[in-house]
């Protein structure tokens, strides 16, 4: 090449980036929390697979309907043998260092996904073997036959196999290693942005994947995506309403209705996958916070309806929730496969029937008990508890609130300490068997029930529960997940409160659609002119 | 002095081990850290697993005991949140709360000490009787409030200062700085006068007071009989004197301002230390949390005996009375 050439093309790259710079779309987003490791293995937690999803990729995707969609993988079934799974990559896709991606990487990920450190194992249980029959064909094959083993795949991202073990980073850490590994600061994704910057709890820059393989698919108007975890609510409000930040999650409750009044701002709402529930500890055999010595009042189904029907759901949404909540009186959002409306239909608060219950059961002067509260976990958590407090001394039950962080919360339901506890749940493959295998199932029995601190244990649902992991028929399948919400409704040792709901609040010149896992694709956003 | 100053450095041992055990003590009640390394959905047998290989089955005692060995080896761990090395992750985040503390510490001095001296010069001037009052406000408010009210009004009605974070930093010979950048100072303005507001108040009436009593003191009275200049007077001899008390005060406040500094970080963002220790507090990661207390410790520790030292080197009555 000559110099003039040279100075040619150096000129000609010039103007290109002067164009690109006249193009840019910069998107500067803040949330409650900084992701806490880029390894997108580690942890389990929505606020670690939104980020990732900018800059990696799964094999299957969930649109904001609640569809899966397809990403890396073009296809999927079941094979002839019920319990392989099979999937069709999609061709000509590079990670972002250049090496091509291939059914290699989806037989190292999925492995390492399911590797002792990695928290995102739970949601490989069924997954027996993984391997590659070509360059594009990747082959499941799940304990027992799995129909829903797509929907697991959601938020389990696809690293390369060669990029990983270059980097150290083989396996997931574990919590007593003594060094950091290659994938804890950096990324190396097939996704629609490429990492530039990362500093910790301050802000994280993600660039346009100049080879990206969705473009013309997806619209790819945002160019550049800042990413700022801001704790404080308050200042995370303010730095929207200065134009500091063009779009902003988890926004407190109080000031949706302010932020809905201002002209320049856009409030998107929808609901979330998450429903917060009332438990009651129905198998000790007697409460530790009640004044009822030698038997348990939780263990008798009046006294649990009556605590229904003590607590007005309506008033939780109107004064607690300020409008944002959609009361429910079934532990599962609209959208999870077993959803019924009938189910989720709730009854009015009936003091005086709910009296009558209590003088039914034994305890016509109620009784004192201590309800267990997070204080920072779920929307307005505390205030919640405190107004089901009042509403249980309407008919005598006598409740003391004691509220803590989640981190001790959480403890205690693992522990199965408590007598009556706030809690909630959400759906991460929008079915039924997730919410039963953690919540209902009995404590212990084949690893599932771990976060089933009523002790509620019935040894026909628990094997109507397992049946569902290995049921091929999906009517049939369908028809067990219906029979297994009859009992838990009916038995109410849950007493569903509502569904959480999600604001995104942005600029008027984007437009972020809701997604019930409080995801965002921000390939997919546009701006609106 | 000598043998002084070693029973100091025996002391400040003690202090350290006594910290380090009390935060020990205090891990037990703030959560399960295997429920953040494991997640909500981890089986109870995986749990266990993981309690026995971190060695939380075992007696707090021995815990501590083990931790207490690996730290004098120089091993902080590793974050169970970032999944890096504590020390180096608090290394990295020292330069934005140092950067803070210490501009809030000039502000609070350089103010503190100008308002000081004017209210007690005029002494019964309507400004003056105004700043003493807004300082009462101020010292009465809670640090957060402080905070917000400043975002509200610089950062959304008036647009001129950022509302959060550090700005644009610079990489000087492996410091952060922001201090070299105008988006970086202007950043800086707000968390400072926050973090500095109770410090200059206190200064402010610390000042007062002492240039208050030096001036009812004979020899400013003699000076002023002599015909000395009031500005003299005032500036040469009475705040000269007035400042030595002010020193020691505002010397052993800096640990407290870096201490401290964990509310106006988390309002502003600030990526500091404190911010770091908030959310290490929420996601329970145990060996962080150990080595900020142990560091912040360490810190008060060092400008005590630093103090102390300042003190022998000051006093010569010190130097005799120790055997």
């Amino acid at each position: 090449m000559t110099l003039k050439t040279l100075g040619t093309a150096l000129l000609a790259a010039g103007l290109l980036t002067s164009v690109g710079l006249a193009q840019a779309e910069t998107v500067r987003w803040a949330r409650s929390a900084d992701v806490t490791t880029l390894d997108p293995h580690v942890f389990n937690t929505g606020t670690n697979f939104v980020l990732m999803h900018q800059m990696y990729e799964t094999l299957v995707n969930r649109s904001a309907d609640g569809k899966l969609v397809p990403t890396l993988a073009l296809s999927w079934k079941m094979t002839s043998d019920p319990t392989v799974w099979e999937f069709k990559l999609r061709p000509n896709v590079k990670f972002h260092d250049g090496t091509p991606f291939t059914a290699k990487d989806v037989v190292f990920s999925l492995n390492r996904a399911k590797g002792p450190n990695a928290q995102v194992k739970s949601l490989l249980a069924s997954m027996e073997e993984v391997k590659a029959l070509d360059d594009l064909t990747v082959q499941v094959k799940t304990k027992g036959p799995n129909l829903i083993f797509p929907d697991n795949l959601t938020n389990l991202f696809i690293m390369s196999e060669k990029w990983s073990k270059a980097n150290g980073a083989a396996d997931t850490q574990d919590a007593a290693s003594k060094t950091e590994n290659g994938a804890t600061r950096a990324e190396n994704g097939t996704g629609p942005y490429v990492l530039a910057s990362r500093e910790v709890d301050s802000k994280t820059v993600m660039k346009l994947n100049p080879n990206y393989w969705g473009k013309g698919q997806a619209p790819l108007q945002v160019t550049e995506l800042v990413f700022l975890p801001i704790k404080s609510p308050a200042t995370r409000v303010a730095a929207l309403l200065s134009g500091e930040v063009d779009f902003a999650q988890d926004i407190p409750a109080q000031d949706v209705a302010r932020l809905k009044q201002d002209s320049k701002l856009r409030i998107n709402e929808g609901p979330e996958n998450r429903s917060i529930f009332l438990a009651m500890n129905v198998s000790v055999p007697e409460l530790k916070s009640s004044n009822v010595k030698g038997k348990n009042p939780f263990a008798d189904l009046k006294v649990r309806q009556a605590v229904e029907l003590a607590i007005d759901r309506d008033a939780i949404k109107r004064s607690v929730m300020r409008g944002l909540s959609i009361p429910t009186g079934m532990m599962a959002p609209s959208f999870v496969n077993g959803y019924d409306k009938a189910m989720a239909a709730y009854p009015k608060a009936d003091v005086a029937k709910s009296k009558a219950l209590l003088a039914e059961a034994g305890y016509p002067n109620g009784f004192t008990v201590t309800l267990h509260s997070p204080n920072d976990r779920y929307v307005n958590d505390e205030a919640i508890s405190t107004a089901v407090a009042g509403f249980l001394g309407r008919v005598g039950i006598k409740t003391e609130v004691s509220s803590r962080p989640i981190a001790q919360h959480s403890v205690a339901i693992v522990k199965a300490e408590s007598d009556f506890y706030l809690y909630g749940w959400g759906v991460p493959t929008y079915d039924s068997a997730y919410i039963f295998d953690f919540l209902v199932a009995s404590r212990g029995k084949e690893g599932r029930g771990a976060q089933n601190a009523t002790g509620y244990s019935n040894a026909e649902l628990d094997n109507k529960i397992i049946s569902l992991s290995s049921e091929s028929d999906k009517a049939k399948r369908d028809a067990t997940i219906k029979d297994i919400w009859q009992t838990v409704n009916k038995e109410r040792f849950y007493i569903p409160l509502h569904d959480q709901v999600i604001h995104f609040a942005s600029v008027k010149k984007i437009n972020v659609p809701v997604h019930p896992d409080n995801a965002i694709h921000f390939k997919d956003v546009k701006f609106v002119k | 002095m000598l043998v002084h100053l070693l029973r100091r450095l025996g002391q400040s041992v003690l202090v350290l081990l006594a910290v380090s055990f009390i935060s020990f003590m205090v891990f037990r009640h703030i959560g399960d850290p295997t429920i953040s390394l494991l997640g909500e959905d981890a089986t109870l047998e995986e749990r266990e697993a993981l309690t026995e290989e971190l060695g939380f089955n075992k007696s707090v005692p021995l815990q501590y005991l083990h931790y207490v060995g690996k730290v004098l080896q120089g091993d902080l761990g590793i974050s169970y949140r970032l999944k890096r090395p504590v020390a180096d992750i608090i290394f990295e985040r020292l330069p934005a709360t140092l950067e803070l503390a210490l501009t809030a510490a000039f502000f609070a001095l350089a103010i503190g000490i100008v308002l000081g001296v004017y209210t007690a010069l005029r002494k019964d001037g309507f400004l003056s009787r105004a700043i003493m009052t807004v300082s009462l406000v101020g010292v009465s408010l809670p640090t957060f409030l402080i905070g917000i009210g400043l975002i509200y009004l610089f950062a959304v009605e008036l647009r001129w200062l950022p509302s959060f974070g550090r700005g644009e930093t610079v990489n000087i010979g492996g410091w952060e700085t922001g201090l070299l950048t105008s988006s970086g100072l202007a950043a800086l303005i707000m968390p400072a006068i926050t973090l500095g507001f109770y410090n200059m108040t206190l200064i402010m009436r610390l000042v007062r007071a002492e240039m208050l009593e030096v001036l009812r003191s004979d020899y400013i009275r003699f000076g002023r009989a002599r015909g000395l200049k009031e500005r003299d007077l005032y500036f040469g001899h009475a705040l000269r004197n007035t400042l030595i008390p002010v020193i020691t005060i505002a010397g052993l406040q800096i640990g407290s301002l870096i201490a401290f500094a964990i509310v106006t970080e988390t309002v502003f963002q600030w990526p500091g230390v404190g911010l770091l220790f908030i959310s290490s507090i929420q996601g329970v990661d145990v060996p962080l949390i150990a080595a900020y207390l142990m560091f912040i410790a360490l810190l008060y520790v060092v400008i005590n005996l630093f103090v102390d030292f300042l003190y022998v080197l000051v006093d010569p009555r010190l130097r005799r009375a120790t055997p």
